[in-house]
């Protein structure tokens, strides 16, 4: 107890250093807890991706289609529960920076798929009732204030022309991690659409989705189909749906390590600070260690008493990092939902910013508390006065 | 005729060099001084005659080259790092030229701080802080810092923090370098006091001749010898 009163005190002797210190290793675990919680945005694809959810797509590339025949034929692969497709669209709703994910897409197997997007019985019956129906998320209703019943007008760009759309429904997310910023509507819209205006694209989709009886199946089931589909003008590639999100993050991996080295060397520049400040305290303090030294102090104390200083200083600025990571979360969510539509500080990023936190400290307290334990006493004496 | 006391301090042979590159300094040439116990000892001489140093191998706090330290029947000399430490925490207390209070702790905790190397509890480390405190007319200033204290009153924080322990010996160097002609007075009669009413034997390294006055016998250190006795 008294040890803990000494290091505290100590630790706050030069308050405008302290502080200046402790605001350093905040900010320091507010980036790197930011940049963490974007590192796990980009998976969150692959971690929300559900295990007896398979992805067939072209065999060539996710740009090229599938003709909309192979629905009936997928349907009929032993294990199979469940089909549906869909198509990107890439609309634009007023402005390119408005941007938000929408799909064309079989809406009533597809909402059967992904029971993660929850929405109200009457509203599901109003979506595949109306040709014209969309469903959004809520995240995005909120953004562009939408209320069931509005027309929302979207400019294609991979189909051109002005899409009108009645949102019919509002899904809201099952879990906190579910995207609640995507766009959806009847493949049936558009298909009907292309069939008039540019018929050689219709009756194509982009992915099929498929449920599965069992997941334990997913091999033998991914197998069957692109086997089914081989030497044909337009074969299949089938995978898992976590397989299919991987293969997105991949494409984009460069950026993700690239992140995660800036969040490491965000903590390396601070436990540089760290320990220049705590080398400083330790050089002004030498003679207080000879002091307690002398009285009989032994160097596992001196070493408790400059460790303790460090994590105290180095803590208090993880915590207030940590406090400060949750609304600056909530800002990002919130101003910049298009960009990261879910924005959660999980629990592991807490436990890692107090981890760097407590890094920081131990690695900046080790010279000082090597000098400090092993500094001669009579040579610690002379350095007061 | 009174009996001599048995001495509490043994010192044979002991010499002491400093290194400064390839050139080896002597600092203290074949030494041999005995302190009684009760005795209140003053090492005089000019600055880097050794005195300050004799005082810390004494104390426990700097090693000899070659020699034998006797303490209250221990050879410190052939104490590990740890066994010193032990060692000193029970037997020596330390009075500085410049007081080494710790600056954020109060007077009370200061003269707290040797006692939590003890298994004594709270209150017996309490009652024990405010019988030294008492000792050095204090009391009235335990939650002071020391920022709060006049040089005379840290320097009476550091002896009680010397005392409470209630050592074997007690080494002061210069003890009152640092403090204005009151002061010192006051300083040094606390001392005395310490000697002539609790018995405690005092080694204390001066240049202050008034200072000195007050010890039984001045001893004087010239170039790392010691030369003469003054009773």
């Amino acid at each position: 107890m008294f040890i803990l009163k000494l290091l505290t005190r100590n630790a706050f002797r030069h308050k405008l250093r302290s502080i200046l210190t402790i605001t350093g290793v905040a900010i320091a675990v507010l980036a790197f807890g930011l940049l963490r919680t974007l590192v796990g945005l980009w998976y969150l694809g692959v971690e929300s991706s559900n295990a007896s959810r398979l992805v067939t797509r072209n065999a060539i590339s996710i740009i090229f289609t599938l003709p909309i025949s192979y629905k009936d034929r997928i349907r009929q692969v032993p294990g199979v529960k469940i089909v549906s497709y869909g198509n990107w669209f890439g609309g634009i709703y007023i402005d390119e920076k408005n941007f938000f994910p929408n799909f064309a897409v079989d809406p009533g197997n597809y909402l059967e798929l992904y029971p993660e997007f929850v929405l109200p019985p009457d509203q599901k019956k109003a979506v595949i009732l109306d040709r014209k129906a969309a469903v959004v998320g809520r995240k995005l209703a909120d953004r562009f204030k939408w209320k069931l019943g509005d027309l929302v007008t979207l400019k294609g760009t991979i189909f051109p022309g002005q899409w009108e759309f009645i949102v019919r429904g509002i899904y809201r997310g099952a879990q906190k991690n579910t995207d609640e910023t995507q766009f959806f509507f009847h493949w049936d819209y558009l298909n009907e659409t292309l069939k008039k205006t540019v018929p050689r694209r219709a009756d194509q989709a982009g992915f099929y989705m498929i449920g599965l009886t069992n997941p334990d199946k997913a091999a033998d089931v991914s197998v069957a189909i692109d086997r089914m589909f081989k030497n044909s003008l337009a074969e299949t590639l089938t995978e898992t749906e976590r397989a299919f999100q991987m293969s997105f993050v991949s494409m984009t991996e460069a950026i993700v390590i690239a992140i995660q080295i800036v969040s490491y060397v965000v903590i390396i520049i601070i436990m540089v600070v760290a320990a220049n400040t705590m080398a400083m305290t330790a050089r002004e303090r030498i003679a207080e260690y000879a002091t307690l030294k002398t009285l009989g102090f032994g160097a596992r104390h001196i070493a408790g008493i400059v460790f303790g200083e460090s994590l105290v200083i180095s803590l208090a600025g993880g915590v207030v990092g940590v406090i400060f990571t949750f609304p600056a979360a909530h800002w990002i969510e919130t101003e910049l939902s298009q960009f990261f539509p879910v924005f959660n500080v999980s629990p592991l990023t807490v436990y890692l910013d107090l981890l760097a936190a407590a890094t920081v400290g131990t690695v900046a307290a080790i010279f000082p508390t090597w000098r400090g334990a092993t500094i001669p006493i009579a040579e610690g004496l002379r350095r007061i006065g | 005729m009174e009996k001599a006391k048995p001495p509490i301090v043994e010192i044979t042979n002991l010499t002491k060099t400093y290194r400064r590159g390839v050139q080896v300094i002597p600092v203290l040439e074949e030494i041999t001084l005995d302190i009684a116990d009760g005795e209140f000892l003053a090492l005089m001489g000019p600055s880097g005659s050794g005195k300050s140093t004799l005082l810390n191998i004494i104390a426990g706090i700097d090693k000899a080259d070659r020699g034998a330290v006797n303490v209250a029947g221990v050879d410190i000399s052939a104490l590990s790092e740890t066994d010193l430490a032990r060692w000193r925490a029970i037997n020596v207390g330390f009075i500085f030229q410049f007081y080494n209070l710790i600056p954020v702790l109060t007077a009370f905790e200061n003269v707290e701080l040797p006692l939590l190397l003890t298994t004594l509890s709270r209150s017996e480390r309490r009652e024990h802080v405010e019988t030294a405190l008492s000792i050095v007319n204090l009391l009235d200033r335990v939650d002071h810092y020391p920022s709060q204290l006049s040089g005379g009153q840290q320097q009476r924080v550091a002896i009680a923090r010397a005392v409470v322990t209630d050592p074997t010996i007690i080494v002061a160097d210069e003890p009152t370098g640092d403090l204005d002609r009151v002061s010192a007075e006051d300083v040094l009669g606390l001392m005395a006091r310490l000697n002539n009413e609790y018995g405690k034997t005092i080694i204390m390294v001066t240049h202050d001749p008034r200072a000195a006055e007050k010890a039984h016998v001045i001893r004087h250190l010239e170039k790392g010898i010691l030369n003469n006795v003054h009773s």
